[in-house]
């Protein structure tokens, strides 16, 4: 038998969901950060408004950073009316995205379950679902034996060091496959004309008096009639550049999941006092999130002992998660504010927006910001959606102080 | 796990420790002639430089002090440990 060439049997490379193309010189809108908002903001710019001479510039690959390391967890039970807005509006548009973007995102509706475990828990929880129904957002409050009936693998006895004493349950929250969600939005926007350019990482801006006129990057100057920020945990290092400053300090979240497991756990369970939030993901791995690491970092890597910490509140919790390995390992970087909600908006530069501060939330925001702030870029006029989340709230005191009071587990 | 050097106590686990954010941030000398403005800055901005960062840290489950450190925030390497009263060293 004569030898074969290596790799011929292999198949074909599928074709290719974008082009990766060389930048023009010139855009009318510049998208700095190519992660699932920079986008979503790309896609909602030409459906919604006609706009396609719009550049998304990435540093490295698209959706390579957060976009690739979080734990999927979508929903909109905020305790604000602000939060529960842009949220709700996010959620809404999730639950059409598959046909809008013709491309399958594996989004599933498993609700998410936030569990109480003190009596403080209990009195703030069963107030956010009075304000979620106030603000048309489905809550309802589950006591222990119901938490079972909707997750039976949730250790619901009184034995343990924080018993589970009720939970939120909000039926439309879920997950999705955060790969397939930012390449259907990369798809439809490279579709329009939009140019993604990968591999191509902002070193610098060109400014003149109170505008911004050019990009300078690692593959020349583009010039931009608009600038949008979308960096997620490098946001500092590019307002840094414009000279603004900015109130979020950058952390590394970390994240896990363990091997692939029978399906086990059919909803989504969060748990802030004991600080863990797993769901089992479409192919069977236990997703697993905790708060952040508490020092300021780049490294998209956090420590050890966050971990270990994770898995000792996961094993009480999930009891039959004990012998389960892990898997892998990762860490993001989240830029946190310090009211926990997001800053989007208008900056000291006329022509530049920003959208930061999503913390270890904006995935589950993805569509919402991505419309809002295409509406925002198309008028230049902050969308009502985001305009409470402007940079200005720290000097007016209108803060939007998610810390704690909503399900927000950092 | 890293091990931080405490300047009173010498190399101990990071479990050991907390942290404090940025270091060098003064109280403002007259806080009644401060803008709204400038108190916004004074309590909610801080630095995020990707790189080198004074900041604070306390030996918590230790000698219980707080202390100052030059650490780099993309490498997560401590550079240099200091008391809270010297001065921020010149980093080259």
């Amino acid at each position: 038998m004569s030898p074969r060439t290596p790799g011929a049997d292999l198949p074909d490379h599928p074709d290719l969901l974008w082009r990766d193309t060389e930048p023009k010189r010139s855009y009318d809108v510049v998208i700095v950060g190519g992660g699932g908002h920079g986008l979503a903001t790309a896609h909602y710019l030409a459906k919604d408004h006609g706009i396609t001479n719009v550049a998304v510039l990435e540093k490295g690959w698209l959706a390579g950073g957060n976009m690739a390391r979080n734990t999927t967890i979508i929903r909109s039970n905020y305790l604000w009316d602000e939060s529960s807005a842009i949220y709700e509006h996010a959620l809404k548009l999730w639950e059409g995205l598959e046909e809008d973007l013709g491309y399958p995102i594996l989004f599933s509706q498993r609700g998410v379950l936030n569990l109480a475990h003190t009596l403080q828990d209990v009195r703030d929880s069963v107030r956010r679902v009075e304000a979620n129904k106030l603000n048309g957002v489905d809550a309802e409050w589950l006591e222990p034996d119901e938490v079972r009936k909707v997750c039976p693998v949730v250790n619901t006895s009184t034995d343990i060091r924080y018993p589970v004493l009720g939970a939120t349950y909000q039926p439309r929250a879920g997950i999705a496959k955060h790969d397939y969600v930012a390449w259907g939005f990369a798809r439809r926007a490279d579709e329009a004309g939009i140019d993604l350019v990968q591999d191509c990482e902002v070193t610098g801006f060109t400014t003149d008096g109170d505008r911004v006129t050019g990009v300078q990057t690692t593959r020349g100057t583009i010039a931009a009639g608009t600038v949008a920020l979308c960096a997620a945990g490098h946001t500092s290092v590019l307002t840094d550049m414009l000279g603004i400053r900015v109130p979020v300090q950058s952390h590394p979240l970390q994240a896990l999941v363990s091997e692939l497991l029978e399906p086990v756990h059919p909803t989504v369970v969060m748990s802030n006092a004991v600080h863990v939030y797993v769901s089992q993901a479409h192919k069977g791995e236990l997703v697993m999130g905790a708060g952040v690491d508490s020092y300021n970092g780049y490294g998209q890597r956090g420590a050890f002992h966050v971990i270990e910490r994770q898995m000792a509140a996961a094993v009480e919790l999930f009891p039959v998660f004990a012998r389960a390995h892990l898997l892998r390992t990762w860490g993001g970087i989240v830029d946190v504010s310090p009211d926990a909600s997001p800053i989007v908006g208008r900056t000291p530069y006329d022509n530049v927006y920003l959208n930061c501060g999503w913390g270890t939330g904006g995935f589950k925001a993805t569509p919402g910001i991505g419309s809002a702030l295409a509406h925002t870029i198309a008028h230049d006029e902050p969308h009502p959606y985001v305009a409470p989340f402007t940079l200005d709230r720290f000097v007016t005191g209108a803060l939007v102080d998610e810390h704690g009071a909503a399900a927000v587990a950092h | 796990m890293q091990l931080i050097a405490c300047p009173w106590c010498g190399p101990r686990e990071e479990v050991e420790f907390s942290y404090g954010g940025q270091a060098h941030v003064p109280y403002p000398d007259s806080p009644a002639e401060l803008s709204d403005e400038e108190w916004a800055h004074y309590v909610f901005f801080r630095d995020n430089p990707k790189g080198r960062f004074a900041e604070r840290w306390n030996h918590s489950a230790g000698c219980r002090r707080w202390f100052n450190a030059i650490r780099d925030t993309a490498t997560y390497r401590f550079e240099r440990v200091y008391r809270l009263d010297d001065p921020k060293p010149v980093t080259p």
